[in-house]
């Protein structure tokens, strides 16, 4: 019996296929159509029940999904499942950034999610890394070998672009600056992780988790070891894989 | 529609950007509220009302101004109405909700201002409020500095009288608003040529507070499980308060409530017995402002319960008894509108009480703090919501918006989560 969860992302659409372990997951772009990717990435395969998330959840439910969960609960169940002891979640996905804090039984108790401002989420880091001239897959380890930092003062993605602009024509060094990009962002999602109060084991997954540089910063402004999934983009396509098998 | 555009044209309003204006509205106003199930049969009237918005009732104070009585614009819960009906004047509210005015009054006004400031005196910029236009005065108040500053403003297009409401309720607080009271009723006098008396004023008040009676009767109402309303259109009717006829809207809520009545007996209900029950509290949410209601239904729960302007702070109080004299009369008229538990005061506790009461009382799963962007008072004060909800174990989700669409997929996300949460 197989089941599927599909999390509709801003930037990525993730398929997770679930049979009592993950048996397969697909990451695809999202494009500009994403309903359409959804349908690519699900031609020719069928499941016994597929639960949507994600931005797009909504665009899935009656068709392509039997039912929805939002990111929040999606994520504290993936995580959960990989790592029973979690007790808090943190997400930095391409617009959105956000932290749980689950009880003890793993039911979301607090969550802080950013508003519709983009800093603090991958669409900040995707903004800087293009003004720096460096692929967003590069920012983390361009950002690691800085030998000093710069602040960056603004946490708005359009105010930073152009101090980061001015940083440059000024003559800082693009490690430097990509190292006080992650500073702010870093700043930004650790003050939202505390509001919840954040409790071991803390998880940090979504695709801003792939970051060495920002997992780095993170741990140390929070002063907790963070626990990375090998695939951290795929815990919240996991999470409603899981509540499709629980029918 | 035609048939109004005479009238529209004769009072001023820029007639393009209103047909806009009112072809986006009938869209919405399908989708969101014609669209809803197994709705009370009593709506329709509101809905009648809805689909006259710009026209019949217009109508009605342009034929009042022409029999020479006056039309007292207003924006605000502390202007009494009572006293403008007593002077032969007819209160209205005027348009505060929507987006559309936004950009125009951004021309003009910071941006960084609360959506509901921008959109008044946008739509008196834009010329496409044909209330403010049959207005012959707007009384504005003092209920925060964004309104206060804007009223001077707004006084360069459109006669306006302001009236000072306190930041605490001291005795001096209470003179000081008596004394407004009082500067209203020689405004109204002046304005109309007509004397405000003892008969006439208590007369006025019966009314209006007939007026609250009968929303109060709709909030109990609200109680039941399953809920025999919708949030959306109880949010509606009280919307529609401000504007509507007293004698006929109160008719209209009281024949409601029968049909509501029926329905409990029956076990008729909007929702299932199970859906999840919010109470919403926060700033106010003037007409056509139906997102927070639309987002939180649309999720599969029921709003029961508005602690706003636009809820219990519309008609939670009732006029005092006084003497009967004209002087009686306005002190106790000062006294109920000091009752308002609004965060212009300082302390304000009394509306934590309130938020309280309504969520244990209508059995809430939770609470929803709305606060529209760059609204201070409210978004200071909801740091104590918070606070006190947490002591009372009642889950609070706090949503901080305005009336663009752009952040509704992130408020859905949210209370999705919250509406898992509970």
């Amino acid at each position: 019996m197989t089941y599927a969860g599909l999390d509709i992302g801003s930037r990525t659409i993730i398929l997770v296929e679930f049979d009592g372990g993950i048996r397969d997951y697909r990451i695809v772009d999202a494009g500009t159509n994403p309903l359409q990717r959804c349908e690519g990435l699900l031609a020719g395969r069928s499941y016994r029940r597929l639960v949507a998330t994600g931005y797009g959840r909504r665009l899935a439910e009656g068709s392509l999904a039997d039912g929805i969960v939002s990111e929040i609960k999606a994520y504290a169940l993936g995580a959960r499942h990989l790592y029973p002891d979690c007790r808090t979640v943190i997400d930095v996905g391409g617009q959105d950034c956000k932290a749980s804090r689950l009880s003890e039984s793993g039911g979301v108790e607090r969550f802080e999610m950013n508003d519709r401002c983009a800093a603090g989420t991958g669409a900040f880091l995707e903004a800087m890394a293009r003004t720096l001239e460096v692929s967003v897959e590069e920012l983390g380890a361009h950002a690691l070998v800085a030998e000093s930092t710069v602040r960056i003062n603004s946490l708005c993605t359009v105010f930073a672009q152009s101090e980061v602009v001015s940083l440059v024509a000024r003559g800082a060094h693009g490690p430097a600056i990509a190292l006080g990009v992650h500073e702010a962002i870093a700043t930004r999602v650790a003050g939202m992780a505390r509001r919840v109060g954040p409790k071991e084991r803390v998880v940090f997954a979504g695709g801003g988790a792939l970051n060495a540089c920002l997992r780095q910063l993170m741990s140390r402004k929070l002063g907790l070891e963070l626990t990375v999934p090998e695939e951290p983009q795929i815990v919240g396509a996991l999470g409603a894989a899981l509540m499709a098998s629980e029918e | 529609m035609t048939s109004y555009r005479p009238m529209w044209a004769e009072l001023g309003l820029d007639l393009e950007r209103h047909d806009v204006l009112l072809e986006a509205l009938g869209g919405m106003y399908s989708d969101l509220f014609l669209s809803q199930k197994n709705r009370p049969k009593s709506m329709d009237y509101f809905d009648f009302v809805v689909s006259e918005i710009h026209g019949l009732r217009v109508k009605e104070l342009q034929d009042h101004r022409a029999g020479g009585g006056k039309v007292v614009g207003l924006y605000c819960v502390f202007v009494p109405e009572d006293l403008i009906l007593a002077a032969d004047a007819i209160p209205v509210g005027l348009c505060a909700g929507a987006q559309f005015a936004v950009p125009d009054a951004e021309e003009v006004l910071p941006r960084n201002t609360c959506p509901l400031v921008k959109s008044s005196f946008g739509f008196k910029l834009s010329g496409t409020c044909p209330y403010i236009q049959a207005s012959d005065f707007v009384v504005g108040e003092t209920t925060c500095d964004g309104k206060t500053k804007m009223y001077e403003i707004l006084a360069e297009y459109h006669p306006v009288h302001v009236m000072e409401v306190p930041q605490k309720k001291t005795p001096l607080g209470r003179q000081l608003f008596l004394e407004e009271v009082h500067g209203l009723k020689a405004k109204l006098e002046a304005e109309t040529g007509r004397a405000i008396t003892a008969d006439g004023l208590a007369q006025a008040t019966t009314l209006v507070d007939g007026k609250r009676r009968a929303l109060q009767r709709l909030q109990a109402l609200r109680r039941a499980r399953p809920a025999p309303i919708s949030g959306l259109d109880a949010l509606l009717i009280i919307q529609i308060a401000f504007y509507d006829d007293v004698v006929r809207f109160t008719e209209k809520v009281n024949a409601l409530c029968d049909e509501l009545d029926e329905r409990i007996a029956k076990g008729v209900g909007v929702a299932s017995a199970d859906a999840k029950r919010i109470v919403i509290s926060g700033s106010p949410m003037a007409v056509p402002n139906w997102k927070l209601h639309q987002l939180m239904e649309a999720s599969g729960s029921v709003v029961v319960g508005e602690e706003s302007c636009t809820g219990t702070r519309y008609f939670n109080y009732l006029t005092p008894e006084s003497d009967g004299s004209l002087e009686g009369q306005l002190a106790a008229i000062a006294d109920r509108q000091l009752e308002t538990n609004c965060a212009c005061f300082t302390p304000n506790d009394e509306r934590l009480d309130d938020i309280v009461t309504l969520a244990r009382g209508w059995d809430a799963d939770g609470v929803v703090h709305y606060d529209l962007q760059f609204c201070h008072t409210f978004a200071n004060e909801a740091v104590k919501v918070e606070r006190r909800l947490a002591e009372e174990r009642i889950p609070l989700l706090r949503i901080e918006t305005d009336y663009s669409d752009e952040d509704v997929g992130q408020l859905r996300t949210r209370i999705d989560a919250f509406l898992e949460m509970l």
